[in-house]
C-alpha cells in the first residue's frame, strides 16, 4: 500500500487542502443565499452577517414572485437544460458508438471534423445562427435554444464517448451479435449502461453552461414566454438601479435545481464506477 | 455429415494478410483444436467461422450449408469468449435465455432447455445471480451453459480458460471434455496452450503465421510432425533441437530429440554440463549445455544431480528427428 496515505501528517495536509478548497468554492453561495434572506439596508451595512430578527427579510423573493412570471422562467429553463441534455447524450453516445466501433472510409476525418467544434467557440456563429434562426422561423422559441445547446455540447461529448466506448469488450458486443441481437439493441441494452460515467461527465459537463448562459436567450428568445431563469433575473439588473434583493433570492433559487441535477448525476457516476462490468 | 468446411480462406486487415488459404474439415461430433503461438491467426480464424469478422476470399460452410453471407446469429453456432462476455445487467437465466427468446422459442422449450443445462453445469442453485456475483470459474460455466442452451451445430471455444487459475483450468478442462462426450457435438476450440491441445482434441490443427502447419491426431502430430515448427510447438518440455555437425562433425541439418529420449549414458554422444537441475518427484528436468547450445532431458525417477555436474547423454537413433534448413523433416 502507498505509504503516504497511512501517514497522519499527510493525511491532515490533505484534508485541509481539500476543506479549503470545499470553503472557497462555496463562499460565494453562502453569500448568496445568506444575504438573500437580509433587507436591503443590512446587505449593504454587513454583507457578512447571518441574517438576525433586526436584517430578516423575505422582500427578496416576494419581489421575485410578483414581478414576472418566474415560474415560467424557471420551466423553460428545465426545459432547455433537460431537453439539449437529452439531445447531446443521445446522438453524440451514438455517434461516438458510430465511430468507435464500425470501420468506415473516412472515419478517422469524420472524428477530427467533430472534434474540431470543441476550439472553435459557437459563439462566433452568433450573427449566422440569428440569420438561420429567422429565416426558419425559430426565433423566440425554445427549439432554438434546444438546437443551438445540443450543436455546441456535442463535439465534446462525441469526444469523451469514443474513447469510452473503445474500452467496452468487443466479445461483450460480439456476444450480443451471436446471440441475434440488433446493432441497436447492442447499443442501447449491452453499451450504454457500461460507458454511464463517462455520459453522466458530459451531463455535468453541459448543464452548467447551458443553465446558466446568457448570451443566447438574450438573442435568439428574448420574449416574455420563452425567456430563462437567467434572462429574467436580468430584470432586477438596471444601469443604474439593482434590485438585489430580487437578484439575490432569484439566483438562490436557480442554484436549487442544478444542485439536484448534480447530485443525480454524481450518484450516478459513482455507481456507474462500482458496478462490475464484464470480469 | 461434415459439420465444417473451410476451402481457400483468406483474411486481409488493409494490407495485413492473416490468414492463408485455410482449408480444413470438422467432421460431426468432432473435437477440433486451433493451436498457435499468438499472432498466428487462430482467434482471427474462430472469428471468421463465427461470422464476426468476413473472409477476404474462400467458402465457409456449417453444417453442409454456405454460410458466407450469413449473419452470426443464424450461422447455427455457439461462442465462448475469452472474457466470459456475460451480459452484466442480465442473470444468469437472463444471459442463458436471451439468445433463445430472440429466436422466438415457445417458453416451454426454453425453461427446458435452461434446466437441462444448468443440471449439467450445476448452475442452479445460481440461476438468479448476477454476473458481479458469480466466481471466475462460475462465469465461465454460465458462458458455456449459454453456448449449450442454444442447441448449435457447432461450439466455438475462444481461449476460454485463459482467464482462470492453474486448478480451476484443469478441472474446467475436465469439465469440457465430459461435456463433448455428454453432448457429441461438433466443437472448436481455440487455445496456445499445447496441454489444453493435447489433452482435449480428437483433432489438432497447428496454425503459424496465418497458415496452417499440419492438421492431426494429437499422437499423430507428436509422434510424426512434418516440421521443425510442430515438433518443437507440441510436447513439454519442448524437443531439443542440435546442430547435426555437432554429433557428426559434419552436415547442415538440425537433430531433434524429445527430452524424454535422452538418456545419461558414460559413452553417450552428448558432452554436457548441467545448468540447471527441476525435481519435480516423479521426474527430473535436467537443463544442460552441450557446447553453447541449451539441452534438456526429462529423466523418470529421481536423481542425485548437481548443477554444474559433467554428464554425457546417449538417445536411440530412431528416436531422433531430422530436419533440412527450411525447417521441414527428412524421413
Amino acid at each position: 500500500m502507498n505509504k503516504a496515505r497511512h501517514n497522519p501528517l499527510n493525511m491532515v495536509a490533505m484534508h485541509g487542502a481539500l476543506i479549503l478548497y470545499t470553503l472557497i468554492a462555496l463562499f460565494p453561495v453562502f453569500v448568496i443565499l445568506i444575504n438573500s434572506f437580509k433587507s436591503r439596508r443590512a446587505i449593504f451595512r454587513e454583507p457578512l452577517a447571518l441574517p438576525n430578527a433586526d436584517s430578516f427579510s423575505m422582500i427578496g423573493y416576494e419581489t421575485v414572485m410578483k414581478q414576472g412570471d418566474f415560474f415560467l422562467y424557471f420551466q423553460n429553463s428545465m426545459i432547455v437544460t433537460v431537453a439539449s441534455l437529452s439531445f447531446i447524450l443521445l446522438f453524440g453516445a451514438m455517434a461516438a458508438y458510430a465511430l468507435s466501433e464500425y470501420q468506415f472510409k473516412g472515419n478517422l476525418i469524420m472524428g477530427l471534423y467533430l472534434a474540431l467544434g470543441i476550439m472553435i467557440p459557437i459563439r462566433i456563429g452568433t450573427v449566422a445562427i440569428l440569420e438561420m434562426m429567422v429565416a426558419t422561423g425559430l426565433v423566440n422559441s425554445l427549439w432554438a435554444l434546444i438546437l443551438v445547446y445540443t450543436a455546441q455540447g456535442l463535439p465534446l461529448a462525441v469526444f469523451i464517448l469514443s474513447e469510452f466506448m473503445r474500452q467496452v469488450s468487443d466479445d461483450l458486443k460480439n456476444a450480443g451479435r451471436i446471440d441475434g441481437l440488433s446493432e441497436y439493441t447492442i447499443f442501447f441494452r449491452l453499451v450504454l449502461p457500461l460507458v454511464r460515467p463517462a455520459m453522466a461527465t458530459v451531463a455535468v459537463f453541459n448543464m452548467i453552461p447551458i443553465w446558466n448562459d446568457l448570451w443566447f436567450p438574450l438573442i435568439l428568445a428574448p420574449a416574455e414566454e420563452t425567456k430563462t431563469l437567467t434572462l429574467g433575473s436580468q430584470v432586477f439588473i438596471g444601469q443604474f438601479v439593482t434590485d438585489w434583493n430580487a437578484v439575490l433570492s432569484a439566483l438562490s433559487m436557480a442554484i436549487l435545481p442544478v444542485l439536484v441535477l448534480y447530485v443525480i448525476f454524481s450518484r450516478q457516476l459513482i455507481r456507474g464506477i462500482t458496478s462490475g462490468a464484464v470480469k | 455429415m461434415t459439420a465444417l468446411t473451410l476451402n481457400n480462406v483468406n483474411k486481409s486487415f488493409g494490407n495485413v494478410h492473416v490468414l492463408k488459404d485455410i482449408t480444413l474439415e470438422v467432421e460431426e461430433g468432432e473435437f477440433v483444436v486451433f493451436v498457435g503461438p499468438s499472432g498466428c491467426g487462430k482467434s482471427t480464424l474462430l472469428r471468421v467461422i463465427a461470422g464476426l469478422e468476413d473472409a477476404s476470399s474462400g467458402e465457409i460452410n456449417i453444417g453442409g450449408q454456405q454460410v458466407n453471407l450469413v449473419p452470426p446469429s443464424k450461422r447455427g453456432i455457439a461462442m465462448v469468449f475469452q472474457s466470459y462476455a456475460l451480459y452484466p445487467h442480465l442473470s444468469v437465466r437472463g444471459n442463458m435465455t436471451l439468445a433463445l427468446k430472440q429466436e422466438k422459442q415457445p417458453k416451454s422449450e426454453i425453461e427446458g432447455r435452461v434446466a437441462k443445462a444448468s443440471r449439467m453445469l450445476n448452475l442452479e442453485p445460481y440461476l438468479d445471480r448476477y454476473p458481479s456475483e458469480l466466481s471466475g470459474g462460475q462465469r465461465q460455466r454460465v458462458a458455456i451453459g449459454r453456448a449449450i442452451v442454444r442447441e448449435p451445430k457447432l461450439f466455438l471455444f475462444d481461449e476460454p480458460l485463459s482467464n482462470l487459475d492453474a486448478a480451476l483450468r484443469m478441472n474446467t478442462r475436465i469439465e469440457i471434455a465430459n461435456l463433448h462426450r455428454a453432448l457429441d457435438a461438433s466443437m472448436i476450440y481455440v487455445t496456445h496452450d499445447q496441454t489444453e491441445a493435447m489433452t482435449l482434441a480428437d483433432k489438432i490443427v497447428v496454425l503459424r503465421d496465418g497458415r496452417v502447419e499440419q492438421i492431426g491426431s494429437p499422437m499423430e502430430l507428436y509422434n510424426n510432425p512434418a516440421n521443425q515448427f510442430v515438433a518443437g510447438f507440441l510436447g513439454s518440455p519442448s524437443m531439443n533441437f542440435l546442430p547435426e555437425a555437432l554429433i557428426q562433425e559434419s552436415g547442415q541439418n538440425t537433430i531433434g530429440i524429445r527430452p524424454e529420449d535422452l538418456f545419461l549414458s558414460d559413452d553417450g554422444p552428448l558432452a554436457a554440463r548441467v545448468s540447471h537441475v527441476e525435481k519435480l518427484g516423479g521426474d527430473t528436468n535436467v537443463i544442460a549445455k552441450v557446447q553453447d547450445h541449451d539441452v534438456t532431458a526429462r529423466l523418470f525417477g529421481q536423481h542425485a544431480i548437481a548443477e554444474g555436474q559433467e554428464l554425457r547423454f546417449g538417445y536411440a537413433s530412431e528416436k531422433a528427428y531430422r530436419f533440412n534448413e527450411a525447417g521441414q523433416r527428412l524421413a
